[in-house]
């Protein structure tokens, strides 16, 4: 296939990947656009097979790797639990950044294949844009990897804080940069590999010492780190699908992680720097003010649900640990039923990535026009008679909002503490994820039911029945 | 320098000269001697690299603007799809295995085609799972 004509069918792939991002505008247009993504890469794989005309040989390694791959990610993709979602996200990020890794070794292995020297002799310029795609993708792949081990729980929310280690992580960058000098003067692979295994060992430290709350802005960010090891190598190859989807997931994941981090009212800087979470536990001030805490059981919560006019959900995190969205469903069904006006309300950092929350309760058939963000209906939780607040706790501690001497203050928070009551579901009397104690606990409308989001909800929709 | 920039500068002018000698001489070709006469006057000084680097700056601000238009309600959504398109990496992956110059580099491009591939599938259709659960109130 002639090239240029080749680029253009590049450049149609890359603006259908734009209309792709386009149609999740709105839930409606979404599913088209999702289509869109599909034709591009279609579109840029059928191209690439005609330019590059493989042997016969070389075609049935393609479809055998295509067969591979594309059969585990169709199983992987049926089978994931929605509740799941975060952890396969991140997964999927560490894949794409090995993927980078791999194809620029095979670039450095086949200059000729991909049009940019010969062995011992790759243009410099080509090498430059390698290597930082290559150490981008595999700060992607170790890091996504640390980041799915917090999120599936197999290793410890907390963070872990070495010592010096940021003048580690100055080291190793300083170190990399050195590294890529080298291989332009040398060409040598050794030269290649060490900036790999570098940038795998940055990965790691660079994730580990952030805790398990700060994962939306993570996530957010290995997300940008993925596109911006794409467009890396997509310079290297000249390739314009590449490039164009290279910008825009890395500006995609950007804007995620400066939502997320807003959300949270932290600076991104002070994200990545980590240690939030976890030794906070000790901050809590304990002002030997005693009080009390009232506590309620699902018959009262029926009871005060049903006689309301206006009942506001606020999940968290714990309804999608305890799987609890069905059981909330069916409370929301109950209430409409008997005529209550029933809304949910999201905090842009519930649940452990954006949008977390959106997708549970979707996946629960509960209608995404009941479904509202913070700043569209946090007005309205004076006028709610109920707010229930499921595995939420520190996007609702109203002292991020009146106490200045609060690690979180200044965080945007849902106003359930205006609602008449508050029924709160938590496990045990605790404190949040930010380590934080909630003064909503203590407010004459609160009422605490304690026990697991699934169970105090499904013994709700009982009580109602009855 | 100023030889050299001079030499240069002649060399530029010669090469439009002939353009337009070839745009002479063969009419029905006047588009691309045109081309040619831009690239003569501009000494061919244009490295494909600027351009590229110019597509890569104007995606980030589509980026940026498409981005900031998704509903909160898709963010999930959006990065699954976001992985899903990044995997067009493959294209390297193939690029690598289909041109088979040496067998270490077809290896490190059948890993890459594998992983691209798991994202691509696995990517679109989870995408395509949870928009499908996105749904109105029932009129």
């Amino acid at each position: 296939m002639n090239a240029n004509f080749a680029a253009f069918l590049y450049l149609v792939s890359g603006v259908l990947f734009i209309m792709a991002l386009r149609g999740l505008s709105h839930p409606a247009t979404s599913r088209k656009g999702n289509t869109y993504g599909m034709v591009g890469m279609g579109i840029a794989i059928v191209t690439t097979l005609l330019l590059a005309k493989p042997t016969f040989g070389g075609f049935l390694l393609i479809v055998l790797g295509l067969a591979i791959g594309g059969g585990a990610g169709a199983v992987i993709a049926r089978r994931i639990a929605m509740t799941s979602m975060p952890q396969l996200v991140a997964a999927f990020h560490s894949l794409v950044g090995l993927a980078a890794v791999m194809v620029a070794a095979a670039a450095m292995y086949a200059p000729e294949s991909f049009g940019i020297g010969t062995v011992g002799d790759i243009h410099a310029q080509a090498l430059v844009e390698m290597s930082l795609g290559v150490a981008i993708g595999a700060i992607t792949f170790t890091g996504s990897i640390i980041a799915f081990l917090k999120l599936d729980g197999r290793m410890s929310g907390k963070p872990i804080l070495l010592t010096g280690r940021h003048f580690v992580n100055a080291g190793l960058a300083i170190a990399l940069v050195v590294l890529v000098i080298m291989l332009v003067f040398t060409q040598s692979t050794t030269v290649f590999w060490l900036i790999v295994l570098l940038s795998l060992a940055l990965g790691v430290l660079i994730i580990v010492p952030i805790g398990g709350a700060d994962m939306p802005v993570v996530v957010s960010m290995l997300n940008s780190y993925s596109g911006w090891a794409a467009a890396g190598i997509g310079f290297t190859l000249g390739n314009l699908a590449l490039i164009i989807t290279g910008a825009l997931v890395g500006s995609s994941g950007a804007i995620l992680s400066y939502i997320m981090c807003k959300g949270m009212n932290r600076s991104f800087i002070s994200v990545i720097l980590g240690g939030f979470g976890g030794e906070a536990a000790a901050a809590a001030v304990d002002d030997g003010v005693q009080r009390t805490v009232k506590q309620g059981a699902a018959d009262d919560a029926a009871f005060l649900m049903a006689n309301a006019s206006k009942v506001i959900i606020v999940p968290g995190y714990g309804m999608a640990v305890a799987q609890a969205q069905h059981a909330l469903r069916e409370l929301g069904d109950q209430l409409k039923a008997a005529g209550v006006d029933v809304k949910y309300a999201i905090h842009p950092v519930a649940g452990r990535m954006p949008g977390h929350m959106n997708v549970l309760l979707a996946e629960a058939n509960v209608p995404y026009d009941e479904v509202f963000e913070l700043e569209d209906i946090n007005s309205e939780f004076a006028q709610a008679d109920v707010a229930y607040v499921i595995g939420a706790n520190d996007v609702t501690n109203p002292a991020a909002r009146d106490d200045p001497s609060s690690p979180i203050y200044g965080m945007p928070i849902l106003d359930v503490d205006k609602a008449k009551t508050c029924l709160f579901v938590k496990r045990s009397l605790g404190s949040g994820y930010a380590g934080i104690d909630n003064t909503l606990f203590y407010k004459d409308g609160t009422m605490m039911l304690l026990g697991d989001a699934k169970k105090v909800t499904e013994d709700i929709v009982k009580a109602l029945h009855a | 320098m100023a030889n050299e920039a001079l030499e240069k500068a002649l060399d530029a002018l010669d090469k439009a000269v002939a353009a337009v000698q070839q745009a002479a001489l063969n009419l029905p070709d006047t588009a691309e001697a045109a081309g040619a006469l831009a690239h003569g006057a501009t000494g061919g000084a244009i490295d494909p690299f600027v351009f590229r680097l110019a597509i890569f700056v104007l995606s980030i601000f589509v980026g940026y603007y498409v981005v900031w238009s998704v509903t909160p309600a898709l963010h999930t959504p959006l990065m699954a799809v976001t992985n899903a398109i990044s995997s067009v990496i493959v294209v390297g992956a193939l690029l690598a295995v289909g041109i088979s110059a040496s067998g270490l580099a077809t290896g490190f491009g059948f890993i890459a085609l594998v992983l691209a591939s798991v994202n691509i599938f696995g990517g679109f259709l989870v995408t395509q799972r949870m928009l499908a659960m996105y749904k109105k109130k029932d009129k």
